[in-house]
């Protein structure tokens, strides 16, 4: 028997029904998910290597823009770590990000927002961690949007954030939101988490010492996926 | 941000939203910005095993598609090993057992070419694990798919038989058309109401 991972904090993910989100209404499950022990199919995951992504491939401020321009915005860097619930740095994994523009506009064949695209900011990154769990991406800091919820509800700004981990089961979507935005308390997304500290570690931190003067300002954000059990005295009996 | 314990807290997931593609399959959302677009090959060529194709819907609590789905795909080869150092075995070369699968933004079919997968031990049916995550859901979905034609290993698999209701078992099996060429597997996913899929807390 494979040695599973810490069963998930579910007083700390959003449930599937959310009403005040109107789309899970009819998109959430009922009945109750079936509880499974861990065998190989959850311990083990796809594994990414160099070979996979380009160099590039998570600066956001280039990887779209034409040669000698930029997207127009806020230029920062996002930057932080993939630790695991043992507080265990999460090497060499895949994170991948995803955000509007900086007028709340995301390049995607569905998205019929007012706001302009940019024909610098693709809005998409990704790279593998280091050996210490460590991810840095460039880009604009995203605009807020508005979004058919209720007739005036406004998505704070955000970036889209993906991890895989080691294991099917550490994988993770998340959103990263930006310290001191007015609109967090107002989102019905940001409300389905239930819990205030769990939205506060969703929130990157204003980070003026890895700000690059004259050039950009960093905001923190590390990403905590799922711990494992320890193995010792794993299947030697109750 | 440690308890007293010193554990962290897992971050809390948040919904994928309507445009997932843009991170995760530019070419879906209209461009084309990364050299390799990731999870588009599941089985790669040189696999063992029968070649099949897998189709279907994922449907709404009113009996819609939901068209701006995206699953994950993570599969045994055909020898039962995963595509990781846990898992099993070895895998041929390109066998990596993971894709991503993008809907028709106008229909909501989705399809996938693999290879069956083997058992990963004794008393195991073959089967698919899926991620299911989109707009208005709000941390992402797991559920397997097994195989129509496995019936006689479903009934011995562990994880079908932890399931209590046996008229629910069905909600976790594609069915084999009997057409010509490769074979084809129809899975209909159903998030909510009659006939509700099997997802599972893992």
């Amino acid at each position: 028997m494979s040695t599973g991972y810490y069963q998930r904090r579910r007083d700390i993910h959003p449930p599937a029904l959310t009403p005040d989100y109107k789309t899970s209404v009819a998109r959430s499950p009922r009945l109750a998910p079936l509880s499974l022990d861990h065998g190989a199919g959850e311990v083990t995951g796809p594994v990414f290597t160099a070979a996979d992504v380009d160099p590039g491939d998570n600066d956001l401020l280039t990887n779209y823009a034409r040669e000698g321009q930029s997207p127009i915005g806020e230029r920062i860097l996002l930057h932080g770590r993939v630790l695991d619930e043992n507080a265990r740095p999460v090497p060499r994994t895949l994170i991948e990000i995803w955000q509007a523009n900086a007028s709340g506009r995301y390049r995607h064949r569905k998205d019929m927002y007012l706001g302009a695209l940019d024909p610098n900011f693709g809005g998409c990154g990704r790279m593998l961690t280091d050996d210490s769990g460590y991810f840095a991406f460039r880009t604009v800091k995203p605009g807020a949007y508005p979004w058919r919820n209720r007739v005036n509800d406004w998505r704070p700004a955000h970036i889209h954030v993906s991890v895989f981990g080691a294991a099917f089961a550490q994988r993770l979507i998340t959103q990263c939101y930006f310290e001191g935005d007015p609109l967090i308390p107002r989102c019905p997304i940001v409300a389905t988490i239930p819990d205030a500290g769990a939205v506060d570690r969703l929130t990157a931190r204003l980070d003026m010492n890895a700000s690059v003067p004259l050039d950009m300002i960093a905001y923190r954000f590390d990403v905590v996926l799922r711990g494992r059990r320890q193995s010792i005295f794993e299947g030697q009996g109750a | 941000m440690t308890d007293d314990l010193g554990y962290l807290r897992e971050s809390a997931s948040q919904t994928a939203g309507p445009f997932v593609h843009i991170g995760l399959a530019p070419g879906a959302a209209g461009f084309d910005i990364y050299q390799r677009e990731l999870g588009q090959d599941i089985a790669g060529p040189n696999a063992a095993g029968e070649r099949i194709r897998v189709e279907g819907l994922v449907i709404d609590g009113t009996g819609s598609p939901v068209k701006d789905v995206m699953l994950e795909v993570w599969q045994a080869n055909a020898a039962g090993h995963y595509a990781h150092p846990e898992g099993g075995g070895t895998v041929e070369e390109g066998f990596r057992g993971w894709g991503r699968v993008i809907t028709d933004f106008d229909t909501g079919a989705w399809a996938f070419d693999t290879i069956k997968p083997g058992p990963i031990g004794e008393g195991h049916a073959p089967h698919l694990h899926l991620w299911i995550v989109a707009r208005g859901i709000n941390i992402g979905l797991n559920t397997r798919m097994y195989f129509s034609d496995d019936s006689v290993a479903h009934a011995t698999d562990p994880v079908l038989n932890l399931i209590e209701w046996e008229s629910r078992r069905p909600t976790l099996i594609a069915t084999r058309s009997k057409g010509q060429g490769p074979a084809v597997y129809r899975f209909d996913i159903r998030l909510q109401g009659e006939g509700e899929t099997v997802f599972f807390d893992i």
